[in-house]
């Protein structure tokens, strides 16, 4: 089977900090960041990005759509 | 393999759908509302229906949506969706129209409407985010809260003695011959969310080929209002709401048809 690597970019403005994205991942990539954004949310980043698989759960369950995904086949 | 060669364009797998005006939404982080608007933005772009989809709005959180879902909109008064968007739909039968209600506007102040609306099998998609609260007011007691729920106005808990059962309003209206497709849905995880787009995309299909209402709950969460984080929310809504309002179709038939067996 082909191996994936994906990579999400998070809105960090867009960001409220909720988490459901960080439970969402099944490869415990994303963390919120110990930074705040300018509305004072802290907002999610890749803690771990080489664990990324691109599987778009995160981006899926984001209420606030602050999520794009990428993903490649290497 | 760097990151830097993964984030291009032509790796692009998951992005903000066009529909979805690109603004901060007034939200409360985690809420149920913005998962749906964002899955109803998704299906407008999909299914190419931008130019022909009226939404009507209703009182509660969801009262902005119109500031959200780049379509025509028009507001109802608190409840009465169903009735505004009956008006609309008759006086323009080739549009794409539908209601979105909370279960304060559907269940309670609104309750005649929708099952009259239903009843009719007025042509349209009624989205209903039950959140089992007021969220927009303060958390107080809905139709569905449920036994033992703590609101601001249930401090001790709903009491059935007192306030009656947490209404299952979704299966009395699979009872009613207008409708053609009744389902209950959750945005909860990935899989659920994926599965609820399965749906409101069928009651849209549903919608224009004419078939009468469809009607899709969605069993939502209101942090707020529960006064938990958006994560115990969820997990809460998964471990109490789910088992009162179990997931999945009550009906999918055609309007006239045989009414649900539940
Ligand atoms: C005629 C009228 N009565 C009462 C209100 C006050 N009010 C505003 S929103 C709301 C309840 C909304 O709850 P729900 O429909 O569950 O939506 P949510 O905010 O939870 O999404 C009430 C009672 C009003 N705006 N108009
Ligand atoms: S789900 Fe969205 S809003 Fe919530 S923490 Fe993750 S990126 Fe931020
Ligand atoms: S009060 Fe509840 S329903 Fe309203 S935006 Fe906040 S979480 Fe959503």
């Amino acid at each position: 089977m082909a191996k994936v690597r994906g990579a999400v970019v998070v809105d960090k403005e867009g960001c409220k900090g909720c988490g459901i994205c960080v439970d969402a991942c099944p490869q415990d990539v994303l963390a919120l960041n110990k930074d705040v954004n300018s509305r004072g949310y802290h907002y999610s980043y890749m803690e771990n990005p080489d664990a990324c698989i691109g599987c778009s759960n995160c981006g899926v369950v984001c209420p606030d759509t602050c999520i794009t995904i990428y993903r490649v086949k290497i | 393999m760097d990151i830097k060669d993964i984030i291009k364009p032509e790796n692009l797998v998951y992005d903000k759908s066009k529909v979805q005006i690109d603004t901060i939404m007034h939200y409360c982080p985690g809420c149920s509302h913005g998962v749906v608007h964002k899955i109803l933005s998704e299906l407008i772009e999909e299914m190419d229906i931008q130019e022909k989809t009226i939404g009507i709005a209703p009182v509660g959180c969801a009262v902005f949506a119109y500031n959200y879902i780049d379509i025509d909109w028009q507001e109802a008064a608190h409840g009465r969706a169903p009735a505004v968007a009956t008006g609309v739909v008759r006086l323009n039968p080739d549009k794409f129209v539908f209601a979105y209600q909370g279960d304060g506007d559907l269940a309670s102040i609104g309750a005649a409407e929708i099952l009259h609306a239903c009843n009719r099998g007025e042509n349209l998609l009624v989205v209903f985010i039950n959140n089992a609260t007021y969220g927009m007011t303060g958390g107080q007691m809905a139709p569905t809260t449920l036994n033992g729920m703590v609101t601001s106005t249930t401090p001790g808990g709903r009491n059935i003695d007192l306030n009656g059962y947490p209404m299952k309003i979704t299966e009395l209206i699979a009872q009613l011959p207008g409708t053609s497709y009744v389902t209950r849905q959750a945005v909860h995880t990935a899989g659920a969310v994926r599965k609820c787009k399965r749906s409101l995309k069928k009651g849209i299909q549903n919608v224009l080929d004419k078939k009468g209402t469809s009607f899709v709950e969605v069993v939502s969460t209101c942090s707020s209002g529960w006064k938990m984080t958006p994560v115990d929310a969820n997990n809460w809504m998964a471990e109490n709401m789910i088992p009162y309002y179990p997931l999945g179709d009550m009906k999918d038939s055609v309007k006239g048809g045989p009414v649900s067996e539940n």
